[in-house]
């Protein structure tokens, strides 16, 4: 153990690539569930970079923070499709470019 | 190449082609099914990198409890495959070359400036015992504000996904 080492760089490109997917998603992604799946994406990719962070400057906090990210992830999950149903239910469509009125 | 760096790059492409097919799949469910594998894949590299109780929530949490709720969702409002409009042609026309210069900048100052640090694989001591160490020591005040967090989520979850109720006497 802690023989082998991974270039710190490599994490960081993985977890850009994970957040920049993240940000094409939530642009090009028309479905409002595909938008926030997205938005997961991009924790998650954040959350890789803290790991990684972590792991290299032997800084324990750095994974405590990744256990507030996905606690307020799931807090944020819970809100957010609760939203959903409730626009579903007076729109009755799920594409953003038909809920763009903030009036019903 | 040793084998750390082989898990580490299957992980890795793992990771990359289930948020690929994310973006490609037309259906949500589709898509929630390949976040999943992302999300099992990241469970992998935290592993990798000693996290092992992060890696055993983000498995029970994310791939677990909160993908569920995102499928039980799909399933709920019958979601169907999303159409093309005119507004998407416009996001992607965009949105997509957009992103590649931008990640491609990212990767530019990250590999320049990261010179030859790296990440001594399985070296930190993230098991739960000193994760519970810190978090019930140096971070109580944060871990209860969020128990508050979670409590008003529930609440406002119930609230907003209530069915509006008709004021009684009144003919509908």
């Amino acid at each position: 153990m802690g023989a082998s080492y991974i270039p710190l760089s490599y994490y960081l490109l993985l977890s850009g690539f994970l957040f920049a997917c993240g940000v094409v998603g939530f642009l090009i992604k028309r479905n409002i569930i595909s938008i926030f799946m997205s938005i997961e994406l991009m924790l998650n990719g954040v959350n890789l970079s803290f790991v990684a962070f972590a792991a290299h400057w032997h800084a324990l906090a750095g994974q405590i923070f990744v256990f507030f990210v996905m606690v307020v992830a799931a807090a944020e999950a819970a809100v957010g499709l609760a939203i959903i149903i409730s626009v579903y239910r007076t729109r009755e469509t799920l594409n953003v470019d038909q809920v763009n009125l903030l009036k019903l | 190449m040793n084998f750390h760096l082989i898990l580490f790059l299957a992980f890795g492409a793992v990771c990359v082609a289930g948020a690929i097919n994310l973006l490609a799949q037309r259906h949500p469910i589709n898509s929630a099914l390949s976040l999943i594998t992302v999300m099992a894949a990241l469970a992998g590299e935290y592993l990798l990198l000693g996290a092992e109780f992060v890696a055993a929530v983000q498995v029970i949490v994310y791939a677990g409890a909160i993908m569920v709720l995102f499928v039980f969702v799909i399933m709920l409002l019958n979601a169907g495959e999303e159409e093309h409009t005119k507004g998407s042609r416009i996001a992607v026309l965009f949105g997509v070359p957009g992103m590649l210069i931008g990640s491609v900048l990212m990767a530019w100052v990250v590999l320049r400036h990261s010179g030859t640090e790296s990440v001594p694989v399985g070296a930190l001591p993230g098991s739960p015992r000193d994760i519970a160490q810190l978090l019930f020591h140096d971070f109580l005040l944060p871990f209860e504000v969020t128990s508050v967090l979670i409590l008003i989520a529930i609440m406002g979850a119930v609230v907003l996904a209530n069915k509006p109720e008709r004021s009684a006497g009144e003919a509908d």
